[in-house]
């Protein structure tokens, strides 16, 4: 009976032991829910091409993930905003020194119902809608309905950009907000579904996650200005304004499996993984 | 023989101290959690007045300056928590009065394991469907801008405090004595008048704590209503219109604080906030059961 319970201790002791040995050969990633679903698809390519790693992705925000690197519990921080100064500070004092690659372009579309009679929008009219100066979709051209604000929670890297770079234009000084009647939803996926079922809403994201149940809105710098859509071209080429880049952020230099996952993912294969999620390849 | 005795005596004392220290283990953890909150939560009072942070309308958490003022949220959390409430509490007990009064014992059966079934149900599940069903359908029959509402996350909670107030008040219930309602009817009382004159009033502190027990489910709960009321943080004018309450908050946020930070602190405010909330409502529930067994 008592060799018995050894046996089992001493199996159950060599098994964490071989898990623990396999954690050498694993990355975490953590970060922008953006990138979720691109970091999980450079995973995938990757692990098919090498059968002993492990590439664990998980979402949350980017502040999420920069936080998770700050305090060492991932290898790899994907964040669709670059670290704010108080971040880097605060990563010194634990002896991390975070490198910044840019792996990969954004654009950011403004969604709306595909019942939604307004087709384009200037940066101003975005923010006095987001601001809630415009309350009404026939002060812009639309039917006479109320607009329903979707925005992204605070620990999001889109709400913060969309923010600093819509509402308050690109000014470091203004202290513009969103309108305090705006719904913060948890994914983008949240205001993908809202927009979808909601002729009123009006929200933004990724443009990867635009499908046949939104619209994209047409965006213009100021009313003089041409409209574009958010498509790749667009992106690339830098006439649609509302696009961001986006970044992973390691802890030093990358080393061993680490460094070489960053190498796939800016090899051609990687950037066509890019290209295949909607985002916009940097190479 | 002394040995043996002796072995006895120290087995016996150990085994005391481990269920002793077992017994007052949750009350140390309580007093070590409220210890823990405190220390963190009121590091915020440094830079932010307890009255702009309670009595506050505008909680711009990472904006430079910063606002905390929570107002908007106790409303947010208490709107739904009424909401919940009024949906829950007249359902609850009738379905506990049948339960336990009324139905046929097959029928008694189902009932209970249905409603155990119910509360085994995980709050992110129930989230989920109330986001794809119930936000459209309320956005439909009330002609509402958006379906992410304090009155859908009501009706989602009430779905949650059901089976704790149903299972509580049917406890209760079970607990009157019999000869009660036997004395009851032969008094020539209809059954209707037996439990709506006799036992409701004899299991009345039961079904009180059965409710309390329920609202502290509510207004602890943070995944469904963070997936379906919208929550925007401003003081609604209506149950039909968005709101974000205490725990959505802490829970959609924590992620983002810098240790150290006034928002990560004001988090911690909140869950004071959180604690004292429901401290009270158990307090309420506790002095409910003990009047009864008096």
């Amino acid at each position: 009976m008592r060799i018995a319970k050894m046996l089992v201790f001493v199996v159950l002791l060599s098994m964490s032991l071989a898990t623990a040995w396999a954690a050498g050969n694993s990355i975490q990633i953590k970060g922008s829910d953006t990138m979720v679903n691109l970091g999980q698809a450079w995973s995938e390519a990757y692990m098919q091409q090498h059968k002993d790693a492990l590439v664990a992705v998980t979402g949350g925000g980017s502040g999420t993930g920069i936080a998770a690197l700050i305090s060492g519990t991932c290898d790899i921080a994907e964040s669709s905003r670059s670290m704010k100064e108080e971040e880097i500070a605060q990563a010194k004092t634990k002896g991390i020194v975070p490198q910044e690659f840019k792996v990969g372009l954004d654009g950011l579309a403004v969604v709306v119902n595909p019942a939604n009679s307004v087709e384009k929008l200037t940066i101003d009219q975005l923010a006095d809608i987001f601001t809630g100066k415009i309350k009404n979709w026939k002060e812009v051209g639309g039917k006479d309905a109320p607009i329903v604000l979707l925005s992204r929670e605070v620990n999001s890297g889109t709400h913060v950009y969309f923010k600093e770079h819509v509402l308050r234009k690109g000014n470091p000084k203004s202290t513009v907000e969103f309108d305090s009647s705006a719904l913060l939803m948890s994914s983008s996926q949240a205001i993908a579904d809202e927009v979808s079922q909601n002729s009123n809403a009006i929200g933004y994201y990724g443009m990867g996650y635009i499908s046949k149940s939104q619209k994209a809105i047409a965006v213009a710098k100021d009313a003089q200005s041409q409209y574009y859509t958010p498509t790749l071209e667009n992106v690339v080429s830098n006439k649609y304004y509302i696009s961001r880049p986006l970044f992973f952020y390691t802890n030093g230099q990358p080393q061993g499996l680490v460094k070489d996952f960053v190498d796939f993912v800016f090899s051609p294969a990687g950037q066509q993984i890019v290209k295949d999620t909607d985002f916009v390849p940097v190479k | 023989m002394q040995k043996t005795l002796n072995k006895k005596f120290v087995k016996e004392w150990l085994i005391e101290r481990c269920i002793y220290f077992s017994g007052i283990a949750s009350i140390i953890f309580v007093c070590l959690i409220f210890i823990f909150l405190v220390k963190e939560g009121f590091s915020l009072f440094k830079n932010v007045s307890i009255v702009d942070f309670l009595l506050g309308q505008k909680w711009y958490p990472i904006s430079t300056p910063a606002s905390f003022g929570i107002l908007s949220l106790i409303v947010g959390s208490l709107y739904v928590t009424l909401g919940a409430t009024i949906i829950a509490v007249p359902i609850g007990i009738a379905s506990a009065v049948y339960i336990a009064e009324v139905a046929p014992v097959k029928i008694r059966e189902v009932l209970k394991s249905g409603i155990e079934i119910l509360a085994a149900i995980p709050s992110v599940v129930l989230g989920f469907i109330g986001m794809m069903t119930l936000v459209p359908w309320v956005k439909n029959t009330f002609h509402l801008p958006t379906g992410l509402t304090a009155f859908s996350g009501a009706l989602m909670l009430a779905f949650m405090a059901m089976p704790t107030i149903v299972s509580i008040a049917e406890d209760s219930l079970n607990a009157v004595p019999k000869r009660y309602k036997e004395a009851a009817l032969a008094l020539g009382a209809t059954r209707w008048q037996a439990i709506w004159r006799v036992i409701l009033p004899a299991a009345s502190s039961g079904i009180l704590a059965a409710v309390m027990l329920g609202i502290g489910r509510v207004i602890g709960e943070t995944m469904a209503v963070m997936m379906i009321t919208g929550n925007a943080a401003r003081i609604p004018d209506s149950l039909f219109q968005p709101v974000r309450t205490l725990t959505a908050t802490v829970a959609a946020e924590m992620g983002e604080t810098v240790r150290g930070s006034d928002h990560y602190y004001a988090l911690f405010a909140i869950g004071i906030v959180l604690f004292i909330i429901t401290f009270f409502i158990n307090l309420i529930a506790d002095l409910a059961v003990h009047n009864k067994r008096k």
